[in-house]
């Protein structure tokens, strides 16, 4: 894992890249409360829209990429989902350009916004690159289409030792490979090989393997037996939303995408959220939580701490929440009451 | 259509004669029976209960590994204290060895009997993997393309969630479980899923004939068809088309990793379910786990003419294995589906009545849902229930 070293106050820049609908509201949620809480990050506001590169192929704007390469840390909104616009999605030009190979969801319960499920607290880590999302499909013959898994090496070993670095770095007991090889032999075989042997040089973390469709089962019966979550794409995509289901919706769920190179990019998993785009009612917690996720990757463990401390202390109070989770406040009132806190704590 | 219907009332009148062989005596006859699906498969009228011989039925068993053996010994317990007009030929399955005799064995039993019971079969996937599931292995040579599980949130149960009502139909045969891989290159593996547009119109007809023969309101397809357009694109689009013929039921579809969230934290919103292999073995262990675990829930395989019953999460159960604390609820409930199927509706709902009564009683519960209860414990009850009912019953 890439921690910046630096001395005490000096600013470190974060590529903001704030997204469609509700992004611009909730990124200037999120800035007002790290100006408050005086984090020592300097915003770049970047616009992703694809244009067209040399060659045809489609590509991000050449400044975003210049900052975020500068940068290597990233901050991003909702993003648009363009139906039949010729380009592929945002999320994906992104994923290809800074070869973003995991996506990390810490699922952690949040006191104060009650759900079925309590002390869920596990991370769920999955390969982002490949699998079942390769996007290599033919139609054999009509009325037969055929979807290609692709399964590397080398993908799998990449996400395997980060999965384990991540365990390390975060003080997590177990990592558990996901998988159905019992189906998928060669292939599920191939990423679980590659997770025991990254194992091996890894004997202070706990390493156990689990069938897909058990850890489903045990998931929605027990969630607390779970810590480290390391798996293939599709399993990933079904579990770290199983698993944001559990503590109460993509609203308030973080997430991080590591890429090569040291660069991260973290953003909010839910919608754009068009009706309500505007209108000062949308909910910052999911950006906050994956701007803690990202203060705690820089090594600014006590900014994270004490942002997120304001963040969940505001949630149980349940004085002044957002619609989404239960209040009629709005998004300003909310992020009022937590730059508040802040400064009380200081 | 004169000629169909001319063809069927003969049929009914060779039945008695061939039994199962009416494909073969209809071709001698000169006419083709139109595709399966005018059969009326689901409500299985044109397929007489198989394998009956002095009005007792033989029913194929494969007590596979873990808990399965001990659990069918219970189901066979229950059966002859019942008086079950049932008797069980029994065919092991070795999943230690690499050759497919066995397997092939309880195919041929199957494809005899008709109707069968099983216990999971363990997979080793440290052996080769030329070495396929032998339970996937079953489906698909018998075709059985629909698997069906109905998730009850059951009255005696502590759950999260409460009143859960749904019907899970799975596509069984195809999709990423086609055991299709290879390695092109050294370190790159390609595994293919197919999804074909016959198996998907198949599923898709039969997820609503079941629907509308349940009196269910709604059918909701699971999908992903935003990443995997060709493949769950043709799936969504055979729902869709099969959907268009059943204007009483409504029709929504769904993406996987949403429909899990939204099980999770509201399950009462689904009514009808039907998705292709892999998501159906994802959502089928979440609702599973819902309703209180995988010892609750039976499973159904259905093909056009064979029938396979088990416990719907198809769990080994290792660890529990021979402890006499696995609960039998699941596997005693798929053996009361069978008897539905072999048409014994007395027996299976005494029993089922039986096993219901049981679970009110919290001391007796298994490990699985919080309790200390025994295995035999609970069978006893369970035949206790049967025998206070006044059925017959044998000398105990």
């Amino acid at each position: 894992m890439y921690t910046h070293t630096h001395t005490f106050k000096e600013m470190q820049t974060v590529t903001l890249i704030p997204g469609d609908g509700i992004g611009p509201e909730i990124s200037s949620a999120v800035m007002k409360i790290f100006e408050t809480a005086k984090a020592p990050i300097r915003w770049e506001e970047r616009n992703v829209t694809a244009i067209k590169g040399p060659g045809g192929r489609w590509m991000i704007p050449p400044d975003a990429k210049e900052s975020m390469d500068k940068s290597k840390i990233g901050l991003k909104g909702p993003l648009k989902t363009p139906i039949a616009a010729g380009h592929p999605s945002m999320n994906l030009l992104l994923r290809k350009t800074f070869d973003l190979y995991a996506n990390v969801r810490p699922c952690i319960s949040i006191e104060g916004y009650k759900t079925p499920y309590t002390d869920v607290n596990l991370v769920t880590i999955r390969e982002n690159t490949e699998g079942e999302y390769s996007g290599i499909e033919h139609v054999i013959v009509d009325g037969v289409v055929q979807s290609i898994k692709l399964i590397t090496e080398d993908a799998s070993r990449r996400i395997a030792e980060y999965a384990f670095e991540y365990a390390r770095n975060n003080q997590r007991n177990s990592v558990t490979a996901v998988h159905k090889a019992n189906i998928m032999r060669m292939s599920d075989g191939l990423f679980l090989r590659k997770c025991r042997e990254v194992a091996e040089n890894y004997k202070d973390i706990k390493f156990t393997e689990m069938y897909l469709d058990t850890v489903c089962l045990n998931m929605v019966q027990d969630p607390t037996q779970f810590d480290v979550l390391v798996m293939p794409n599709l399993y990933g995509d079904i579990l770290s939303d199983l698993c944001a289901g559990l503590i109460g919706g993509l609203g308030v769920t973080p997430s991080g995408n590591i890429g090569a190179n040291g660069v991260a990019i973290f953003e909010s998993v839910h919608g754009t959220a068009p009706d309500i785009a505007g209108l000062d009612l949308a909910n910052p917690t999911a950006l906050l939580l994956s701007a803690v996720m990202m203060l705690r990757h820089m090594g600014l463990h006590d900014y994270g701490n004490k942002i997120q401390t304001a963040c969940f202390d505001t949630i149980r109070d349940k004085k002044v929440l957002t619609k989404d989770l239960g209040g009629n406040s709005k998004c300003s009132e909310f992020t009022a009451d937590i730059c508040r806190r802040i400064q009380d704590l200081d | 259509m004169a000629a169909h219907s001319a063809v069927l009332s003969m049929s009914k009148i060779i039945k008695p004669f061939w039994g199962g062989h009416l494909g073969n005596t209809v071709k001698v006859f000169g006419t083709t029976l139109t595709s399966h699906r005018n059969k009326s498969s689901l409500t299985r009228e044109n397929i007489p209960p198989p394998a009956k011989y002095g009005g007792r039925h033989t029913v194929t068993l494969i007590p596979g590994d873990g808990i399965g053996p001990e659990l069918l010994n219970h189901v066979r317990e229950v059966f002859r204290f019942s008086c079950v007009p049932v008797d069980f030929e029994v065919v092991h399955v070795n999943s230690a060895v690499e050759t497919e005799d066995d397997i092939n064995n309880a195919i041929t039993a199957i494809r005899r009997n008709g109707v069968a019971l099983k216990g999971n079969i363990e997979t080793k996937h440290t052996m080769a993997p030329s070495v396929k599931s032998r339970n996937n292995l079953l489906r698909t040579s018998l075709d059985l393309y629909a698997n069906v599980m109905h998730c009850q949130s059951l009255p005696g149960v502590q759950t999260r969630h409460k009143n859960i009502d749904i019907m899970i139909i799975r596509e069984n045969t195809e999709g990423e479980y086609s055991s299709l891989e290879h390695e092109s290159v050294s370190g790159v593996v390609e595994s293919l899923k197919i999804i074909t547009r016959n198996n998907s119109l198949r599923i898709a007809d039969y997820a609503f004939k079941l629907a509308r023969e349940k009196g269910r309101r709604r059918v909701t397809a699971v999908h992903k068809a935003n990443i995997m357009k060709l493949g769950d694109g043709l799936f969504l689009q055979c729902c869709r088309e099969v959907a268009s013929g059943y204007p009483d039921i409504t029709f929504d579809s769904m993406i996987v990793d949403n429909t899990t969230m939204q099980l999770v934290s509201k399950p009462q919103q689904f009514d009808v379910m039907v998705m292709p292999n892999l998501y159906g073995n994802v959502v089928s262990n979440v609702c599973a786990g819902l309703v209180g675990g995988p010892g609750l829930v039976p499973g159904a395989n259905y093909g056009h003419v064979y029938a396979v019953f088990e416990t719907a999460t198809r769990n080994t159960g290792k660890s529990i294995a021979n402890r006499n604390i696995a609960n039998p609820t699941a596997m005693l409930l798929a053996s009361c589906m069978m008897l539905d199927h072999l048409k014994l509706y007395d027996h299976a709902s005494s029993i089922r009545n039986a096993i219901l009564n049981t679970m009110n009683e919290t001391r007796l519960h298994t490990a699985d849902i919080g309790g200390q209860g025994t295995t035999s414990e609970v069978v006893q009850t369970i035949m206790r229930f049967i025998q206070s009912k006044g059925q017959l019953t044998s000398e105990y």
